[in-house]
């Protein structure tokens, strides 16, 4: 039961991070209908740039963790958020309007570009940063010493991930981008008949699906310590598979689906084997597509002919 | 059409343009370019390269501005400054060769926009220009393919005989067929079925590792095993075609590059039956046909090759034959291809390709067509991975990753979806250029990306798309009237 439960709060810390990554995948589909395979790119980006500004914020002096938590936080934001908006300008925005295949080869191609760019620039070894945060509490203790705990760092990334999710939810519920963003889900071209600025609200949801994913590219930083340039393709993939398994275009669904995808894999990881723990998020993948295509919450697809 | 006068505010206008895009580039290279991170015993290190961030920062902002100023009407201003760039270029010392190489790059693409500007007073062609000119390039390709066809094949032939064919322009050739050959195989599945498969290199990991295992277990030859690798990936296509080919599109894609890395992760981890990451030596090579043997000194009882034909020993006879080995698959493949599209089942590929709705509202049945495409190109997968295991005499999971599915389908879709000469250039450019400059090897997988990315923006249906269906109900026109009559009606 401790054990369970430990698995339980790991798991739930994993999905949170997986489910980041996949709102930036859902809410792409969503609005253009294509797989942004440079998605999971832009979370190693991410992570490098945290890794970055810890290391200069400890330099500079700045020991106050929350608040450095707080800057670096910022820090990855902006600049995923400027390299989201630039793969977009870049490499899928003339191919709008093209044929279907045309933004998926460029977004591989773009992965590949980005994947090797980090490799040149910042050098092919895993690198490693110490614990930033590494106090824990323990919630309960079994006879023969185990202990369950929660560390500090799973209750900031649970929260962080639950805050950013009432924000997003409400920025696509509330705000007039959130719906220019519906209004083009639906259909594009009376969209912008109708005066919303197309373009617009397309960079602006890379922008944010980028921004997200920073953010979890600063946690992920946090939680394991250790990142090299070929993180992005497994987590991209994975989130990719969240986001399907929610029901694509659907925010809560990718939630869901990334705790769904993040439970799976610690307790496959605890109760079964490590080594296949990335085949059995895949197997998900593939059943829920089989059995289930639209996911959790997703709505039924029309055929057009 | 500004004209010569441009007034002050434009230039200002320009200015504030290349600034932004400056800016741009300051955002996304300052922390990642400039602040690289080092492995020391006391931990990580920063170790500032602000001088490549500024020097990317200033190409970045020049590029941008000579851009502006030639939709401005400057074009021979720029051209000449672009000029001067790429003079710089090569002669000024630069912190970093990749720096080198975008200045190069980048003064070149001004220059030559600025020079076409010059010429027709704008500086991009349009998509549909762009279209059209290659479209017309691509069916007069097409139509010479008649041609080119038979020269290509017959170079091939003669290509190891030929004086400046050494072992190295061998081994070469021997990679470009096979990647061409799988071109040729992932061509049935992407080009005529029209679905995307994310995941061919699964296909030939199981042939390689069928042949490997077979070989190394069983004692059974390469010609023995080359047909039952084929059989086992085909039986793999059927397996996973089963679940997978009832999804479409995108989704499609997706889950056969899940069970591409299902496979890795499998090969990776079942090391009672895979060897693990270790992976597999000492596979056998193989033989003449069963008769003889590449070796110089032979078992009893058997004869060697040398022996067979009255040659003396040399270890180049064996690159030679594996040569002509995987040019026979390869053309063995080219040949089903172009026969099997005039079938009643190549024609059910080319028709579903174009509106699987409509299909089955005529009464094909979709899975079952999709699956036979899924199995044979399966089978030809499989038939080059067995021979990629017994080139190299040794496989491990390395070797099969999600990257060469990416290459095999690059090969595929920047050549031209369906086109059988665009694969072939394809390969060429795909596989040929980055071996050819081995020296730049850190740079190779950078310049692929960002060459497929290119490629796709300026011709977004390949280099050579081609989609004309194979059979007409009526008359059969060469692909150049076509092209004709299609421009003197639009």
């Amino acid at each position: 039961m401790e054990y369970f439960l430990q698995q339980l709060i790991n798991g739930l810390t994993l999905g949170a991070i997986y489910g980041l990554i996949a709102i930036g995948y859902t809410m792409v589909y969503g609005i253009i209908g294509m797989i942004n395979f440079a998605h999971g790119e832009i979370y190693m980006i991410g992570a490098f740039v945290s890794m970055i500004s810890f290391l200069v914020l400890g330099a500079a002096g700045i020991t106050w963790v929350p608040l450095a938590v707080a800057v670096v936080l910022v820090v990855a934001m902006l600049f995923t958020a400027v390299y989201g908006w630039t793969i977009e300008r870049i490499a899928y925005r003339p191919l709008r309007g093209s044929t279907r295949l045309a933004p998926l080869i460029s977004a591989i191609g773009m992965s590949i570009f980005l994947q090797n760019y980090v490799q040149l620039v910042q050098g092919a070894r895993v690198k490693a940063l110490p614990p930033v945060i590494s106090d824990v509490i323990v919630l309960a203790q079994r006879a023969d010493g185990f202990k369950v705990s929660i560390s500090y760092l799973q209750i900031m990334i649970i929260v962080l991930t639950t805050a950013l999710m009432i924000g997003f939810t409400q920025i696509i519920l509330r705000t007039p981008l959130g719906r220019a963003q519906r209004a083009c889900e639906q259909d594009m071209k009376m969209a912008s008949l109708l005066g919303v600025d197309v373009d617009r609200t397309i960079s602006l949801t890379f922008v944010m699906g980028a921004a997200l994913a920073g953010v979890a590219g600063v946690m992920v930083t946090m939680y394991y310590g250790v990142i090299d340039f070929y993180i992005g393709f497994l987590a991209g993939i994975k989130a990719f598979t969240a986001a399907v398994l929610g029901g694509i275009g659907s925010l809560p669904g990718a939630m869901l689906g990334g705790l769904t995808i993040g439970l799976i894999e610690a307790f496959w990881s605890a109760y079964f084997s490590v080594e296949y723990k990335d085949v059995a998020a895949f197997a998900i993948l593939v059943l829920v597509l089989i059995f289930r295509p639209t996911g959790l919450l997703g709505r039924p697809e029309i055929e057009k002919v | 059409m500004a004209g010569a006068g441009t007034p002050p505010s434009d230039f200002k206008a320009a200015l504030g343009e290349a600034a932004a895009a400056g800016g741009i580039a300051l955002l996304l290279t300052l922390p990642l370019v400039g602040m690289r991170t080092l492995e020391t015993s006391g931990g990580l290190v920063i170790h500032p390269h602000f001088a490549d961030v500024a020097l990317t920062v200033l190409l970045v902002f020049l590029g941008r501005l000579g851009l502006v100023l030639i939709e401005a009407g400057r074009g021979g201003a720029v051209l000449a400054a672009a000029a001067a760039m790429v003079a710089a270029g090569w002669l000024l010392p630069f912190p970093t060769e990749a720096l080198r190489g975008i200045a190069l790059a980048g003064g070149l693409v001004v220059a030559l926009r600025a020079g076409l500007a010059l010429r027709s007073r704008h500086s991009t062609l349009t998509q549909a220009e762009r279209d059209r000119r290659m479209d017309r390039v691509g069916a007069r390709l097409q139509d010479a393919s008649r041609l080119i066809g038979p020269v290509a094949v017959l170079f091939a032939l003669v290509l190891p005989f030929m004086p400046f064919a050494n072992r190295g322009v061998i081994d070469l050739g021997c990679l470009l067929l096979t990647y061409i050959m799988l071109g040729w195989g992932l061509n049935i599945v992407v080009g005529l079925a029209g679905l995307l498969d994310l995941g061919y290199v699964a296909f030939y990991a199981v042939g390689a590792y069928a042949y490997a295992l077979m070989a190394t277990t069983f004692g059974l030859g390469f010609w023995v095993c080359l047909p039952l690798a084929g059989i086992f990936a085909s039986l793999y296509g059927l397996m996973l075609g089963f679940p997978v080919l009832r999804l479409r599109g995108d989704y499609f894609a997706i889950v056969t590059l899940a069970f591409a890395e299902i496979v890795r992760i499998v090969l990776l981890n079942w090391t009672a039956v895979t060897n693990g990451p270790v992976g597999i030596a000492a596979i056998p090579r193989p033989s003449f046909f069963g008769i003889a043997d590449f070796t110089n000194s032979p078992a009893e009882g058997h004869l060697a090759f040398h022996q067979l034909f009255g040659l003396t020993f040399a270890p180049v006879h064996r690159i030679i034959f594996l040569y002509y080995v995987i040019l026979a698959l390869a053309l063995v493949v080219n040949f089903f291809t172009l026969r099997i599209r005039r079938l009643p089942l190549g024609r059910a590929w080319e028709a579903l390709r174009e509106d699987d709705i409509a299909c089955t509202a005529l009464g094909i049945n979709r899975t079952n067509i999709k699956l036979a495409a899924f199995a044979i190109a399966g089978m030809f997968g499989g038939f080059a991975g067995a021979f990629f295991a017994t080139r190299q005499g040794f496989i491990s999971p390395e070797s099969f990753t999600f990257i060469e599915s990416a290459i095999i389908l690059a090969v595929v879709v920047l050549g031209g979806m369906g086109s059988q000469v665009g694969v072939v250039i394809a390969a060429l450019l795909v596989v040929g250029l980055p071996e050819a400059f081995r020296d730049l090897a850190q740079y190779r997988m950078l310049a692929f990306g960002v060459g497929m990315v290119l490629i796709m923006l300026w011709r977004p249906r390949g280099l050579l798309a081609h989609r004309d269906p194979t059979i007409l109900l009526h008359l059969r026109k060469s692909a150049r009237q076509q092209q004709a009559e299609s421009e003197a009606r639009g």
